[in-house]
């Protein structure tokens, strides 16, 4: 199986060619993120400036029904948008890095669909169950799906491109008519779940953010500590090994990364595929292949695209809500043709 | 020595007046006739297992014809064997070796190992089409259905070939990867239908989506058995091609063989095998995955003996798997697709473990 990767960790030109731009850089997306969400909170059913949006966060007024709108339905929303399309990014990062695999994205890989098994079978098995129940069953389905894509990777020695994506692609048939059995022999549970299944943020309140985001929030910080290892084994693990790294440890901690991020998005807003995928590209397009640059700008950039397409979902066939998950396959996977025309070489 | 054992393994077939000839596995024949004793037995067991109670010998009677006519249950038995649980084990075993040779054909093409017959994105296309019908359009006649959804697949495996052609070749990688990638456009449309549509009709979505011959009848026998009479033959006179193929495109030159348009016509064959497939039973998962591999290991890798054999392969399985949904939680059944997953990864499993480089 000779695919080959062309140019996907040499040092490429990138848009910020000098160190002194990242910092600079990466505030001015900050700034750009905050635009959208202001934008975000504004767009619905009810018309609300941003001076209400303003007045309502920071002279909070309960008598204000504006003001209940957006401090119970609009604000959580956009938050979760904001962590599931870091974590996802920043998930997307790290497997791109580690497995030096243009294509990596935890939806294609299958972590997804894995997560989101293991989520109706516990809605199934103890009906309407907590928030904790969800995200752990959520994170445990992610992390044995990982690991058998990570056991792939292993055994197969060098996983292709080719070889990763086709095993994603049966663990996801598997899983998922796994998923399909429950969900057809169980009309309430099927009731329930299927709007969660397509990836949405509608409806997501503070108490399963505050369940989920601490899991995110370690992933976050753990890549960060673990960008330059990322980096190293990006150039190639001869390379990493000839550094001294001790290659196996970090890609277990990676791994275990990767599913606390995945695991903590899926949990949050169900299967969403290809900001993984996208974020990356863009993130090294700016500022090349050094993960402790990589990473960062994938969070913010995958918080931007994610409440982008939020609010597209939620204008484009008013009044019924598109959920974001489709939204995100519409707008990725022509990016993923993209990629596998050109950047994959045969 | 070696001399006389590559002589010993290998059946030519040289009809005087025909100008084709082919070499068979000298296993082919025998492995031939012990999985289509294998399959009877499995299809008997399978007609007598039900709510209504027959005996091993009572179906073999009335399978035959020679049950007396003046037989106390006479009129039940023809009335429960032939339109009942025959046409739908008969729609399983056909299925099953549509897809199976379908999948053999996508393995050598792709030559790869896990390619399977839905890769190019004609399930996900069938899927779209019937979900859209059903759950948008609360159309769930068996007769429509199919030809919507081989519309789906065929055209979704078009814009995919179209894709990935590129500087006058399309290559297997691209292939496969923009499979995936339509794939996952197709199925987040179905998700998005499946979400707003109306809770029985989803139910009935997600049933075709897993892959069921529940009440299949004569007619889906006979569009299959149409559809297979013209695909099949057309595959084995590929099979040496595809012998080729599964070289490399460059061996594949030096044979002699045109790689572009071999491949784009054995792409129909097996794109029209799965379409024809999944129209009639849904997507059923993993039969064209597992079947070629269990096949090579029964009767080696060239194609001549091994399309044939792969075939009944995944006709038996799908006939087994038939049989093992409406036993394990009778009297209510599981789909077809269900168990043939349950099945199917642990043998991915044991292949990936097998194939390491």
């Amino acid at each position: 199986m000779s695919t080959r990767v062309k140019h996907f960790s040499s040092n490429r030109t990138r848009i910020l060619s000098s160190r002194a731009l990242l910092l600079p850089g990466l505030f001015i997306a900050l700034i750009l993120l905050m635009a959208c969400l202001l934008w975000s909170i504004t767009l619905g059913a009810a018309d609300i400036t941003p001076q209400v949006v303003y007045d309502s966060l920071f002279h909070f007024d309960e008598t204000i029904f504006d003001h209940l709108i957006i401090q119970t339905v609009r604000l959580p929303r956009v938050l979760a948008g904001v962590i599931v399309g870091a974590a996802l990014a920043v998930a997307g990062a790290i497997m791109q890095g580690l497995t030096r695999n243009p294509l990596a994205d935890s939806g294609i890989l299958g972590i997804n669909a894995g997560a989101a098994f293991a989520v109706v079978l516990v809605a199934y098995l103890l009906g309407s169950a907590s928030l904790t129940a969800y995200s752990v069953a959520a994170l445990i389905g992610a992390g044995l799906a990982a690991g058998f894509v990570y056991g792939i990777g292993a055994i197969s020695g060098g996983a292709s491109p080719l070889r990763l994506t086709l095993a994603g692609v049966i663990l996801t048939a598997f899983v998922s008519s796994l998923t399909t059995a429950i969900l057809i022999q169980d009309q309430e549970t099927l009731e329930r779940i299927r709007f969660w299944t397509a990836g949405a943020l509608a409806g997501r309140d503070f108490a399963i953010i505050a369940q989920t985001a601490p899991l995110i929030a370690v992933g976050m910080v753990g890549a960060m500590l673990i960008s330059r290892q990322i980096t190293t084994i990006s150039l190639g693990e001869d390379v990493a090994k000839g550094l001294g790294q001790n290659t196996l440890m970090i890609k277990i901690t990676a791994g275990v990364l990767v599913v606390l991020l995945s695991g903590g998005a899926v949990a949050l807003a169900g299967p969403i595929g290809f900001v993984g995928l996208v974020i990356p590209h863009i993130a090294r397009f700016f500022v090349g292949v050094d993960y402790r640059w990589v990473i960062p700008y994938s969070a913010v950039i995958g918080a931007i695209l994610v409440t982008l397409a939020d609010m597209a979902a939620r204008i484009a066939l008013r009044p019924l809500e598109v959920p974001v998950g489709v939204m995100m396959a519409l707008v990725g996977a022509p990016f993923f043709i993209y990629l596998a025309r050109w950047k994959v070489k045969r | 020595m070696a001399e006389r054992r590559l002589h010993r393994t290998w059946i030519a077939v040289r009809p005087r007046r025909v100008p084709f000839s082919f070499k068979l596995d000298r296993r082919v024949p025998l492995m031939a006739a012990l999985l289509l004793f294998f399959t009877f037995i499995v299809l008997i067991m399978s007609i007598n297992h039900g709510a209504y109670h027959m005996t091993p010998l009572d179906v073999v009677q009335t399978l035959t014809g020679t049950l007396p006519a003046d037989h106390p249950d006479y009129r039940n038995f023809v009335l429960v064997v032939h339109t009942f649980r025959l046409p739908r084990i008969l729609v399983a075993f056909l299925v099953g070796a549509a897809l199976a040779v379908s999948g053999a054909i996508m393995q050598a093409i792709t030559r790869n190992p896990l390619a399977e017959p839905g890769i190019l994105g004609v399930t996900a296309g069938a899927g779209l089409a019937a979900v859209i019908l059903i759950v948008w359009l609360h159309e769930v006649s068996l007769t429509i259905l199919p030809l919507v959804a081989f519309v789906g697949a065929i055209l979704t495996a078009a814009v995919v070939y179209f894709l990935a052609w590129k500087q006058g070749s399309a290559s297997p990688v691209r292939l496969i990867l923009i499979g995936v990638a339509i794939a996952s456009i197709l199925g987040s449309i179905t998700t998005f239908s499946l979400v707003f549509g109306q809770i029985n009709d989803v139910q009935q979505a997600y049933v075709w989506l897993t892959g069921s011959v529940y009440g299949r009848n004569w007619d889906h026998v006979r569009a299959l058995v149409l559809w297979m009479s013209v695909l099949m033959p057309l595959a084995f006179f590929g099979a040496r091609s595809l012998n080729a193929l599964n070289l490399g495109d460059e061996i594949a030159t030096g044979f002699g063989v045109r790689v572009e348009r071999q491949r784009a016509l054995l792409l129909v064959i097996s794109v029209g095998l799965t379409a024809a497939a999944v129209t009639v039973a849904g997507t059923i998962g993993f039969v064209g995955l597992i079947a070629p591999h269990i096949t090579r290991r029964l009767v080696g890798p060239a194609h001549e003996g091994m399309l044939p054999i792969t075939a009944l392969v995944g006709g038996a399985l799908l006939v087994l798997a038939d049989l093992i949904g409406r036993w394990v939680i009778a009297p209510s059944e599981l789909p077809i697709g269900i168990i043939t997953a349950l099945i199917g990864a642990p043998y991915f499993l044991f292949l990936l473990v097998r194939y390491r480089k």
